[in-house]
């Protein structure tokens, strides 16, 4: 009879050593590929809080285990808004951020958040939606006056409603439009840019969306760049070391680390070569 | 849609590295909160179970309610618990296998206290007091009310386990979803749907039932074998 319970106790407890220590195995092997040339620094783990864009887009994955290779460094990504990123920023939860909202950035070193702000790269916005182009935005003049035509016809638009730099950027731009959407039409997801993407599509509606991510997934969507060009959609990004003298507990060296490597020269030119389809999606700025 | 739910058998089938890393972790946060949790909960069932005293209705009511707490406001209490700015914020549990384990503890605690609390009262009286008559002591009572309650804490582990292998909510806000760290079966699926790649959410919603399946199934071959 005691049998059962000493075949759970085993199932529970060592059970679950065992699949921490398998588990802990395979995260090794695969992280240590090819890492053997550089020793690990004192404190390997450095917390990125970064944007769902460049997440979703796929240049993180592609580009962090060439920065672990050179550094030894291990990068934890957590992917939120721009707004979410700087809040953990703010409360010492993360190393570095890589954002995009030039306001909320200076803002961010200025009141003494973070230090070394660097430009990292750009892209653009642009607005999507469906191939027919039911509201007829492909004629705008501003990306304003598109925004404006969206809500004359109350023609579906998705936002993502998170404070992302996205969101930041679309309430800019409605601000500009001097309207204040609202009704059933403007529909405000509160996700991140990939799900946001995929709603527009399902509702075949319109949205603005970082031109990276639209690359990365436009072979699995029926949806079109409608609207490009302004110069008020370029898109820039920055990555800012949290400041050790608030929360000396950050992983300072880790986080300057990747700072200077993603603006350094094989960062960089790693980030040119990101391609998708042939397509660059995001363009260096610090070369 | 179809040739994603052939890719995805193929993801399991071929043994991909990444489902079987994150279905490990998804394994290795369940089993660990969960045990964590039995540890702290059976004995609590049944010392609520053996002692009377004052507003024992309302505590009782109170762990029924919590076994309904949303996934995400555990997640929103010990996010702000872990947090740097946190009074927990020194151990730096916040985006790591820790943290998330200590979220599960609490939504699995509630269930099993209850699970067992309310097992052990539905077992006939008399076999107390049969015990009594027959001289046994206090603490003689105790093992022999666990032992013929196993199958009662053998169900409400497996309520526990299945509570905190399926949730999504503080894994995503306290691990984070880092890929190779904290990505759990659940969040990886929230993420790859929100990406539109249904594959490997596919592929990991098959291995969560089939774990699901598996561990019930052994559970229950255990106990027919041992009755």
């Amino acid at each position: 009879m005691k049998k059962i319970i000493l075949v759970l106790g085993i199932l529970l407890l060592a059970g679950g050593m065992v699949f921490a220590g398998g588990a802990q195995e395979a995260v090794e092997v695969e992280q240590s590929a090819g890492e053997e040339a550089v020793e690990a620094p004192e404190n390997p783990r450095v917390k990125l809080a970064t944007t769902t864009s460049t997440d979703n887009s796929g240049l993180l994955a592609y580009l962090l285990p060439k920065f672990t290779e050179a550094t030894g460094y291990k990068v934890d990504v957590i992917a939120v808004g721009t707004g979410a990123a700087l809040e953990l920023g703010e409360k010492g939860d993360v190393d570095v951020v890589l954002v995009h909202a030039r306001a909320k950035e200076d803002a961010f070193v200025s009141d003494g958040y973070g230090v070394n702000r660097k430009d990292v790269m750009h892209n653009d916005f642009v607005l999507l939606g469906p191939p027919s182009d039911p509201a007829g935005i492909a004629d705008a003049e501003s990306a304003a006056e598109a925004l404006t035509i969206i809500s004359e016809n109350q023609s579906d638009f998705v936002s993502r409603g998170d404070n992302s730099g996205t969101h930041f950027k679309e309430q800019n731009l409605w601000k500009e439009a001097g309207t204040t959407p609202s009704g059933n039409w403007y529909k405000e997801a509160g996700q991140g840019m990939g799900a946001v993407i995929t709603m527009t599509n399902n509702m075949q509606g319109y949205t603005l969306a970082d031109r990276g991510t639209f690359i990365a997934m436009r072979n699995k969507i029926d949806l079109e760049v409608l609207f490009e060009g302004d110069p008020v959609l370029f898109n820039p990004y920055g990555i800012i070391a949290v400041d050790p003298d608030r929360h000396p507990h950050v992983n300072y060296d880790g986080a300057m680390a990747l700072v200077n490597w993603i603006t350094g020269k094989e960062g960089q030119q790693l980030i040119a070569d990101f391609r998708m389809d042939g397509d660059q999606l995001f363009h260096p700025d610090a070369m | 849609m179809q040739s994603a739910f052939a890719h995805a058998i193929e993801l399991i089938v071929t043994g991909d590295r990444e489902v079987i890393a994150i279905a490990l972790t998804s394994l290795r946060f369940a089993l660990s909160s969960v045990g964590i949790a039995a540890l702290i909960s059976i004995p609590l069932g049944v010392l609520l179970h053996f002692n009377r005293f004052r507003m024992k209705r309302a505590v009782v009511a109170v762990l029924n309610a919590l076994m309904a707490l949303p996934t995400v406001v555990v997640g929103l209490l010990v996010f702000s618990l872990i947090s740097r700015s946190g009074p927990l914020g020194q151990l730096n549990m916040l985006f790591s296998p820790a943290g998330v384990i200590l979220g599960q503890v609490i939504l699995a605690s509630p269930i099993l206290i209850s699970l067992v609390f309310s097992g052990l009262s539905r077992m006939d009286s008399r076999f107390h007091e049969t015990l009594i008559t027959l001289g046994a002591k206090q603490r003689d009572v105790l093992i022999a009310s666990l032992v013929e309650g196993r199958f009662v804490i053998i169900s409400a582990i497996l309520a526990g386990f299945g509570r905190v292998i399926g949730e999504v909510g503080v894994s995503m806000m306290l691990g984070g979803n880092i890929r190779w760290y904290t990505r759990t079966m659940t969040t990886s699926i929230a993420l790859e749907t929100s990406k539109g790649e249904f594959e490997l959410g596919l592929a990991l919603g098959m291995i969560l039932m089939i774990i699901a399946l598996a561990v019930n199934g052994i559970i229950h071959s255990l106990v027919k074998s041992d009755a």
